[in-house]
């Protein structure tokens, strides 16, 4: 039988991490939370999560950025915004998920092939290449990436939808398509400008 | 002013094509106006802020600059739409190095060759972001609509489910715990609201019921659930994603819960719309996959 240890250690703080994290809050904001649990208590999602919000926020503050990047949490919240509302701090929860999603996949250490983080990134694609969603094609796409078969059991559910004309098989694009490449582009160019300063 | 900039999003073009056709029917039939913004993009919905914040808030930017050529408001009937739109406002108004950042980058955006549009983007902060629940009870007033309804839909119990986003985090034309707008407009249409239903604002589970689908039927599961114990006919919804989880998976949520769960999943244009006496058909109720017919037989067979 193996067990894993579930005790952390000083070693395993990456303090620029926490650091990061405590810019991203504020050093204020964060020492406000009272760690009362109330944003796990009103998230419909904790049930399924590795670390439910409170225990994450107290994990990214210490700097335990493996298990913060690494867990399902970020990939299971939905932006609900229940515990933010619920936050008797005033802390925007669901934002600072935002930011984290942001940071896991940027640092690489988002779970691999995740379905929700391949979904948001099939996602971008899609809108920087039609400049509009067209949502038959990005759930074909999650399906290719991540296994078909997991798919198998929506069948029924698509062929409803394609039935009744939900689903389309065209792909719905807007008109001045160049306008909105140059617009994301420009934004690339600005932030490796301020990032080169 | 005469009527509204209509922003769709791209679900109400796919999966929320009903929501679409019945809300450009009741408006119709009321005689407010709704001119579909030219050229809009996608809002960049909840994907693309886990993904690239500054695009995020452009793309949303775009939709708004364009809007506010006309100076009309902006309906935006999509939950998540509605939400990306009024955030992007309250950013932009409280960053204003992002304020720049943004309009510099829209007004590049003319020097591309081939755009119809030689003007400057820019975005001043001016647009007023609505849902159609809002407008249709504080523009154009529930009595205004109450006398339109040539066809109550007396004896059908509808439960009114909201969602998430049009209540969290802004709530600016209703009740965050308990909203009640979309119950006036179907007391409107002389069917028997659900005031009862603890879990109107509670999560649909979004696109999770595509992405990690045992975790998106659970949370379907429960709301199915508690609105039929409750005594549910029909559920009405006003966001596309919320109407898609509910409707879509019945039958995997009848197995889930050993029981036959077969409950019509309808926008409340729709309802509104039935009531008003506009066929099924404008209001795109061929498209349903639980249809609402035989419940409406049930319903006079009852009386």
């Amino acid at each position: 039988m193996t067990t894993e240890a579930m005790i952390r250690r000083e070693a395993d703080r990456d303090l620029e991490f926490a650091a990061w994290f405590t810019g991203l809050v504020g050093e204020e904001k964060l020492r406000e939370c009272i760690h009362c649990g109330v944003c796990s208590g009103s998230c419909p999602l904790a049930g399924h999560m590795d670390f439910g919000p409170r225990k994450l926020m107290y994990l990214a503050r210490e700097g335990f950025a493996d298990d913060v990047l690494g867990s399902n949490t970020l990939w299971l919240c939905t932006s609900c915004y229940a515990c933010t509302v619920s936050c008797p701090q005033q802390i925007p929860v669901t934002d600072v998920m935002y930011a984290l999603k942001r940071k896991a996949i940027e640092s690489g250490k988002a779970q691999k092939r995740h379905p929700v983080a391949v979904m948001a990134k099939g996602f971008t694609k899609m809108v920087r290449k039609r400049g509009r969603l067209t949502e038959g094609y990005l759930i074909a796409g999650l399906a290719l990436r991540t296994g078909v078969h997991k798919y198998l059991g929506m069948a029924g559910m698509g062929i409803n939808a394609l039935r009744t004309g939900r689903i389309s098989l065209r792909h719905d694009s807007i008109k001045r398509h160049d306008e909105l490449t140059h617009l994301l582009d420009v934004v690339d160019q600005h932030r490796e400008e301020v990032a080169a300063k | 002013m005469t009527g509204y900039d209509y922003y769709p999003g791209c679900s109400l073009k796919g999966t929320g094509k009903p929501y679409e056709e019945s809300l450009l029917a009741v408006f119709g039939a009321l005689g407010v106006g709704l001119d579909e913004l030219e050229d809009w993009n996608c809002c960049g919905a909840t994907a693309y802020m886990a993904v690239d914040e500054l695009k995020a808030v452009a793309l949303a930017t775009r939709n708004l600059a364009l809007a506010e050529r006309s100076g009309k408001d902006l309906v935006a009937p999509c939950n998540a739409c509605w939400l990306v739109l009024n955030k992007t406002n309250h950013r932009l108004e409280d960053d204003e190095s992002l304020q720049r950042t943004v309009c510099s980058a829209l007004g590049a955006t003319c020097t591309v060759p081939n755009t119809a549009d030689k003007e400057p983007l820019t975005y001043t902060g001016t647009v007023n972001v609505r849902h159609p629940l809002d407008v249709l009870v504080n523009d154009v007033g529930v009595d205004a609509i109450a006398e339109k309804v040539t066809k109550p839909l007396e004896g059908l119990t509808v439960a009114p489910y909201y969602g998430c986003q049009i209540v969290r985090p802004l709530s600016p034309f209703d009740d965050q715990d308990n909203p009640v707008t979309m119950d006036k407009l179907l007391g409107a249409t002389g069917c028997t609201v659900l005031e009862d239903y603890p879990f109107k604002t509670r999560c649909c589970g979004a696109s999770q019921m595509m992405t990690m689908p045992d975790v998106g039927l659970d949370l379907v599961s429960m709301l199915l659930e508690d609105a039929v114990a409750r005594g549910a006919d029909v559920i009405a919804v006003a966001c596309p994603l919320c109407q898609f989880n509910l409707e879509g998976y019945q039958p995997k949520v009848s197995n889930l819960l050993g029981e036959k769960v077969n409950v019509p999943i309808l926008y409340f244009t729709q309802l509104i719309g039935m009531a008003m006496g506009i066929d099924h058909k404008t209001l795109g109720l061929q498209r349903s996959f639980v249809k609402v017919e035989p419940v409406l037989a049930g319903r006079s067979a009852h009386e």
